[in-house]
């Protein structure tokens, strides 16, 4: 029985998943290249986007993805770390600034 | 500074033990297919010399610098040097020869003593492409180098040198403390007198090898980048950029064990190969000649000890006929040309 639940193997099997139904796989990895194409941003723009997305999704394909194309691309580890305090700064933006609604329910609420 | 596997008496340094390393483990198995079969797939196997245009002669393993992916295992204690006789040997083949370029390397070719009077000699030949690989640091090394910018620039030598990124950290992590702040003036000191300058005949390119266990990206793209940022930085510029693959020999195979990173290396290289690229893998058009004279498909080879298979061995028997045409030697390391957009020393080539 596999042991983890995740295998770095399979990211290189991403491929597969039109096997099963190759006309949304097909569009879905069409659409993906294009997304990562040159366009208003730099393509090394949208992989440090990419790698900071990836943390918060805390994808490890992900992750091994973007970490490896930022390095081949010649995007330093400083960036990469820079780019992943602005997803962790979202990310924990997103839990305090809900932080407003249990203050308005108390306060409405509380005598 | 680290030593050479030489210095270190690491069996790696053994190129006997490299080429076992290679075809074994992973490509014995099966689990990667030999570089041969996979060639086989699209009949390209043999791979075959064309006629010579580039002839790549390294005048010595001895170098200033121990980077720490040097193919050569360079270095300070290495004392092989080319000498004035087999120079000799080589000019007559230079002079009789239809190659367009002459590209000479090392180590730091530089520092062998008859250098000068090589570059003198072969620059009367007319070869149209007269390239010198200089790793820059060479030229503020040491007070009798200084003037190298200027003995260059009379020569008309093309300049190809060595600048793994951008920043200062990378750089120095792979070519050692101090190497990025000297090549940003050896650089400097170039564009000075003319090189590197867009419209200017004094060429000077740059390459870039990956500082790790990964792939260059586009070459295009990575040219963008150092244009960028070394003309924001420092006001350099430079002509073009050759993105090169590491081959897996010498001390990036060490590192490349040592971090336990091999397998997996081996396994994006073949990933990564492009049957497209193989028509046109530098060993098709180049001859190599070690410090010694002899003859070698590529750099590569060389330093594997994989002579041509040719009844010319060496430089003194020189004869086109007999190297036209030779099959290639070949073994698993080849796959770092075919990577994606292949790599050679010029850069991409598919
Ligand atoms: S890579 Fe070049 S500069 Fe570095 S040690 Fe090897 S020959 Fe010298
Ligand atoms: S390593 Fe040498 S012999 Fe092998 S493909 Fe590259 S240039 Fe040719």
């Amino acid at each position: 029985m596999q042991k983890t639940y995740y295998d770095p193997a399979d990211l290189k099997k991403f491929g597969k998943i039109s096997d099963w139904n190759e006309e949304l796989g097909a569009k879905f990895f069409d659409y993906y290249n294009s997304v990562f194409k040159e366009g208003n941003l730099s393509e090394r723009e949208k992989s440090l986007i990419a790698l900071a997305v990836a943390h918060t999704i805390q994808c490890p394909y992900c992750i091994d993805a973007y970490t490896g194309d930022g390095l081949q691309r010649g995007i330093t580890k400083e960036e990469m770390m820079e780019a992943l305090h602005v997803a962790a700064a979202i990310r924990g933006g997103a839990s305090l600034v809900h932080g407003v609604q249990m203050m308005n329910k108390v306060n409405k609420l509380e005598m | 500074m680290i030593k050479s596997l030489h210095k270190r008496e690491s069996e790696l340094a053994n190129s006997k033990r490299q080429v076992e390393i290679l075809s074994n483990g992973i490509f014995q198995s099966g689990d990667l297919p030999k570089f041969k079969d996979k060639i086989s797939e699209t009949n390209q196997f043999p791979l075959k010399a064309k006629k010579l245009e580039i002839l790549q002669i390294n005048v010595g393993y001895m170098c200033n610098q121990v980077c720490e992916h040097c193919h050569v295992d360079a270095g300070p204690d290495r004392k092989e040097i080319m000498t004035r006789e087999t120079m000799k040997q080589c000019l007559e083949v230079i002079k009789n020869t239809g190659a367009h370029t002459l590209d000479l390397t090392g180590g730091a070719p530089e520092m062998n003593p008859d250098f000068r009077w090589f570059v003198d000699e072969a620059s009367k030949a007319g070869i149209k492409d007269f390239i010198v690989r200089s790793n820059l640091t060479i030229i503020r090394a040491n007070k009798k180098y200084h003037d190298l910018p200027e003995f260059f620039k009379s020569h008309n030598v093309h300049i190809v040198s060595s600048m793994p990124h951008w920043t200062k950290g990378k750089t120095d992590k792979q070519r050692g403390d101090g190497v990025f702040d000297k090549s940003i003036k050896a650089l400097q000191d170039l564009n000075a007198i003319g090189y590197g300058i867009p419209n200017s005949d004094l060429r000077l390119d740059l390459v870039y090898n990956p500082s790790g266990a990964f792939l260059p990206g586009n070459q295009a793209s990575l040219e963008k980048e150092f244009k960028k940022a070394l003309i924001d930085d420092f006001g350099i510029q430079f002509h073009n950029l050759f993105a090169i693959t590491n081959l897996p020999i010498s001390r990036f195979l060490d590192y490349l064990i040592a971090s336990e990173n091999y397998e997996d290396y081996m396994y994006s290289l073949v990933e990564a190969y492009n049957p497209a690229a193989v028509a046109n893998v530098m060993c098709t058009n180049t001859l190599s000649v070690s410090w010694d004279g002899y003859l070698y498909d590529c750099d590569f080879n060389q330093m594997l000890n994989l002579p041509v298979n040719s009844k010319a061995k060496h430089i003194s028997e020189y004869n086109e006929e007999l190297l036209e045409g030779r099959n290639i030697v070949i073994s698993q390391h080849c796959y770092g040309c075919t990577a994606g957009a292949g790599s050679s020393c010029q850069g991409s080539v598919a």
